[in-house]
């Protein structure tokens, strides 16, 4: 495989490169969403995503990366194989899988496997991209541009964490649990409601617009070019650290607390930008005690609060065509209303 | 102004290109069919060395062949998925030419686009999950007329943008390229660096053309790194980088850069040709920096053409590119749409048999079947997989066909400022309304003599939000000319298999006939025509007749429309967009 571009080494682009690690950290915060202009390092942030997550424990042989220490979450094979033993586990990269738009669903969700069909006339199962993202990450480029039926496909597995296939006499269900990246240029079209509700951050990336940061983007980037292994070995260092981080964070997590008063003014703010349902508020504290476990603070504070609000409510907001403000502005309106 | 022909520096670029194809990506070439292009290609074919094959990629290109799939023939003679590299993937080392780049579906651009940035083909489909190298040059032949252009996406990542429109067979010489001149650029390209300071210059010189993506840049550098190579250099010099300027940045340019005045004026924007070694000294400024700089820009500013100056200072800073693409349009074509199922069924013309079904079909009977023909005694030339008629699946497509609403706007006349708020609130209303149900919206406008396509069928609130700001109102009325680009845009829409909806806002009282004469019965006669014209297309239509006090000419052009009349003297926009949806549903 290609070496990425390290991820420590994308200049600027701070919210993006948040939300991802956000994302890393509590996976329920429910994916990220980056629109913006091209060529200003959307997909090179999430495929280096990839080479800085910390590894992960599945049970060897599992075809959907089931965790050995969570046998509630087993799939069938591996319950059907722990009652003949013990299992055994492994250390793996994170899956961060990419869902190409040709794609087509048999490959999406998985199907009957065709060569031991033909070969052995068996009847068995392949699984698809969904059950491989398991526990990892579900990355569609241009997720504008995705075909109809892919995107219904993905918006029930999303929300129900689990694949459930029906096709060919085979009837299989198997956990899917992943987090959903998505990357689009919104000059290209629109994104359908529906799945943008479905990303719990979404991010608008901008070019970088002062001279020296985009100098810097250039030299990085041809320097990686000219010798990746070299530049991937100077940045070891700061990715290890970041590593540490999210590693650190995770554990940390579950002893966040959120006070009343924080619940409170999330609550406030979604009210006050008149958000759909709850997951604006849901999302917002999630996404908040994961930035507080990422800066090893114990309880989530207001700034907390402020740094991850434009994310995690941007993109529901009802909208309004005839409202030129953009969504960015109107949470920030709504923040300063709210935190004065 | 412009001391360097177009034509040379089209054959520079072809052959900086051919010395490094991947690296540098690609050429647009914008130009009609013809001899001027051909001529072109075959100098870039004699600078590419027969080693790197050329991979031609028709418009219409279906993804299964694109990307790669399953290669029906192996896999029933094997009994096992056998792989077939798709275009992406034989193109690896070697170039991709882009026919017709301008009617490129989005859905190949991002294929094409993925692969470019990933220099891998990545294949999940057909029960195959594969990666394949795909490193390749792009060759885009832009055949776009005015509006039409090559997608935005793909524009961005290349590195050439070519015009030979304006060259006449005249200026084109035939150029005799050395091959191994290339070979031994491509060699030398490996060592090549640029310094620190010229990778500041550029990047400063990019700020101030007000290019805004950061691949000019980088597209830029490597440019300058071929050009090095080309000229036999053992370091990155001055002149390859303004001659990588010229090339990559001046087509890109959005603003006319500010060159301090009193400078340009002692130093004339100096040729940065291969032949300007002798003053290369003289060019040395202490301030290594900033001279540099200002060669970018003088070397940039020498190649825009007049014409385009004056455009670009006219406009100050506005963006060139109005519509970026004609992406996310294109995108249902009637062999995809949303596969409804596979169906049982025989191999008639049209139907698209779909293998991976009819193989999983056949699968589970082959150890019978096989029982069955080893029975018969037919043993000797059994094919591996035995496939009958009933294994058959085809596939078949469910398109709902979408609707693309053409608004019409009347924008002549003193009410004009009045009916171009409410018809721009309620197009804004209504692609809210379209966004959900993925619709399309147009609007076309017509005043003084003209009718004016001013935006396109789409889909994108931000784009739709750009056309609308800033449309000019007032003078006659050539409601002929309005209803003509009506009709066409229908006709247009029809074609793509989508349906039309025209809504009509007008008064009804046409003044300029077809041809751009005055007066009010031919002018009035002329529109008639026209609406017959729609009627007799069946083109669904309706006309809001914004008038102070609705007469009989807007009822009476109606009918002879088959059009809906709807007399809203007062709507608004939300009125409006209520009525309209309300008779289009």
């Amino acid at each position: 495989m290609a070496i990425s571009f390290p991820f420590s080494a994308i200049v600027g682009q701070d919210e993006m490169k948040l939300a991802l690690l956000i994302a890393a950290v509590d996976p329920r915060v429910g994916g990220v969403l980056a629109f913006g202009d091209r060529g200003s390092g959307k997909s090179t942030a999430v495929r280096a995503l990839a080479a800085l997550l910390p590894r992960m424990k599945v049970v060897v042989g599992c075809r959907y990366n089931c965790n050995p220490d969570l046998p509630a979450e087993f799939c069938d094979e591996c319950r059907a194989r722990k009652t003949k033993g013990a299992l055994k586990s492994a250390q793996v990269p994170v899956p961060v899988v990419d869902l190409p738009l040709g794609a087509t669903e048999d490959r999406v969700v998985g199907a009957l496997d065709l060569e031991r069909a033909l070969a052995r006339g068996e009847k068995a199962f392949e699984p698809g991209l969904l059950a491989r993202a398991h526990r990892g990450f579900l990355y569609i480029d241009e997720a504008n541009l995705l075909e109809d039926h892919l995107v219904d496909l993905l918006l029930d597995v999303a929300a129900s964490g689990e694949n459930v296939v029906e096709r060919e006499g085979l009837s299989i269900r198997h956990p899917a649990r992943f987090v959903l990246v998505g990357t689009g240029n919104p000059e290209e079209g629109e994104l359908r409601p529906q799945l943008l509700d479905r990303f719990g951050m979404s991010v608008e990336v901008k070019t970088p617009d002062d001279l020296p940061s985009r100098i810097e983007v250039v030299r990085r980037r041809d320097e990686f070019e000219s010798d990746s292994a070299a530049f991937v070995a100077k940045w070891a260092k700061e990715e290890t650290r970041l590593r540490k981080k999210i590693t650190s964070a995770r554990d940390l997590l579950p002893s966040v607390a959120v006070s009343n008063a924080a619940l409170e003014r999330a609550a406030k703010l979604c009210m006050t930008l008149g958000t759909d349902g709850l997951r604006g508020e849901l999302t917002l504290m999630r996404a908040a005690r994961a930035l507080s476990a990422l800066e090893s603070a114990k309880t989530v504070t207001d700034d907390h609060l402020r740094r991850v609000a434009p994310s995690a409510l941007r993109h529901r907001l009802r909208r309004n065509p005839l409202d030129d403000a953009g969504s960015s502005v109107r949470v920030d309106r709504a923040i300063t209303e709210v935190f004065g | 102004m412009n001391p360097v022909p177009a034509w040379f520096d089209a054959v520079i670029a072809a052959q900086l290109f051919a010395v490094d194809p991947p690296g540098t990506a690609g050429v647009l070439l914008r130009s009609r069919a013809g001899p001027v292009r051909d001529c072109w290609l075959a100098i870039l074919r004699a600078a590419l060395s027969p080693s790197r094959q050329v991979k031609h990629l028709p418009v219409h290109i279906a993804d299964g062949r694109l990307l790669g799939g399953l290669d029906l023939n192996a896999t029933l003679l094997a009994g096992r998925p056998v792989a077939e590299r798709g275009l992406l993937a034989e193109a690896d080392g070697g170039v991709l030419m882009l026919a017709m780049a301008e009617r490129l579906s989005s859905s190949t651009t991002v294929h094409i686009t993925a692969a470019m940035d990933q220099k891998e083909a990545i294949v999940e489909r057909d029960g195959l999950s594969l990666r394949m190298p795909a490193s390749f040059g792009v060759v885009a032949l832009d055949e776009g007329l005015q509006d039409e252009a090559a997608p935005a996406s793909l524009r961005d990542r290349l590195a050439f943008l070519l015009d030979l429109n304006e060259i006449s067979l005249r200026e084109a010489d035939e150029i005799v390229i050395d091959g191994n001149q290339i070979l031994a650029a491509r060699e030398r390209l490996r060592s090549l660096k640029v310094t620190e300071e010229q990778v500041d210059a550029i990047c400063a010189a990019s700020g101030a053309l007000g290019i805004i993506s950061l691949r000019a840049p980088l597209l830029a550098l490597r440019v300058a790194r071929a050009s090095a190579a080309l000229g036999g250099n053992a370091e990155v010099e001055q002149q390859d980088i303004a001659m990588a300027a010229r090339l990559v940045l001046a087509p890109r340019a959005l603003v006319f850069p500010q060159l301090d005045e009193s400078e340009q004026r002692e130093q004339p924007p100096e040729p940065p040709s291969n032949a300007s070694d002798e003053n290369e000294n003289e060019q040395k400024a202490p301030d290594i920096d900033r001279a540099l700089d200002e060669v970018i820009l003088a070397a940039v500013a020498a190649a825009l053409p007049p014409d385009v100056l004056l455009a670009l200072r006219a406009s100050s800073g506005r963006s060139r590119a109005r519509s970026p693409g004609k992406a996310g349009m294109l995108q249902k074509s009637s062999q995809r749409g949303r596969p409804a199922g596979v169906l049982r069924g025989d191999l008639r013309a049209g139907a698209k048999l779909n293998l991976i079904e009819t193989l999983r079909a056949a699968a589970p009977w082959q150890p019978l079947r096989r029982r069955e023909a080893a029975k018969a005694g037919d043993g000797a030339a059994r094919p591996r997989v035995l496939v009958r008629k009933d294994d058959f699946r085809i596939t078949r497509f469910k398109q709902r066909s979408e609707t693309a609403t053409i608004f019409v706007v009347d924008a002549s006349g003193s009410a004009a400022l009045h009916r171009l708020a409410e018809a721009k609130g309620a197009v804004e209303l209504l692609l809210a309304d379209c966004y959900v149900r993925r619709d399309q919206v147009a609007l076309i406008a017509f005043r003084g003599s003209v009718a004016e396509l001013l935006l396109p069928p789409t889909r994108s609130l931000a784009r739709a939000k750009r056309s609308l700001a800033g449309l000019p109102g007032g003078g006659g009325t050539p409601l002929a000319a309005g209803l003509d680009a009506a009709f066409a845009l229908a006709d247009l829409i029809r074609r793509k298999g989508q349906t039309p909806t025209v809504i009509l806002l007008t008064d009804g009282r046409a003044n300029i006939a077809r041809d751009g004469g005055q007066g009010r019965p031919r002018a009035e006669e002329d529109a008639m025509s026209v609406a017959r014209l729609l009627r007799a297309a069946e083109i669904t239509a309706v006309l809001v007749d914004t008038s102070p006090r609705p007469g009989p000419a807007g009822a009476q052009l109606a009918s002879e429309m088959g059009a809906r009349y709807l007399p809203l003297p007062h709507a608004d926009a939300a009125a409006l967009s209520r009525a309209v949806l309300a008779s289009v549903s």
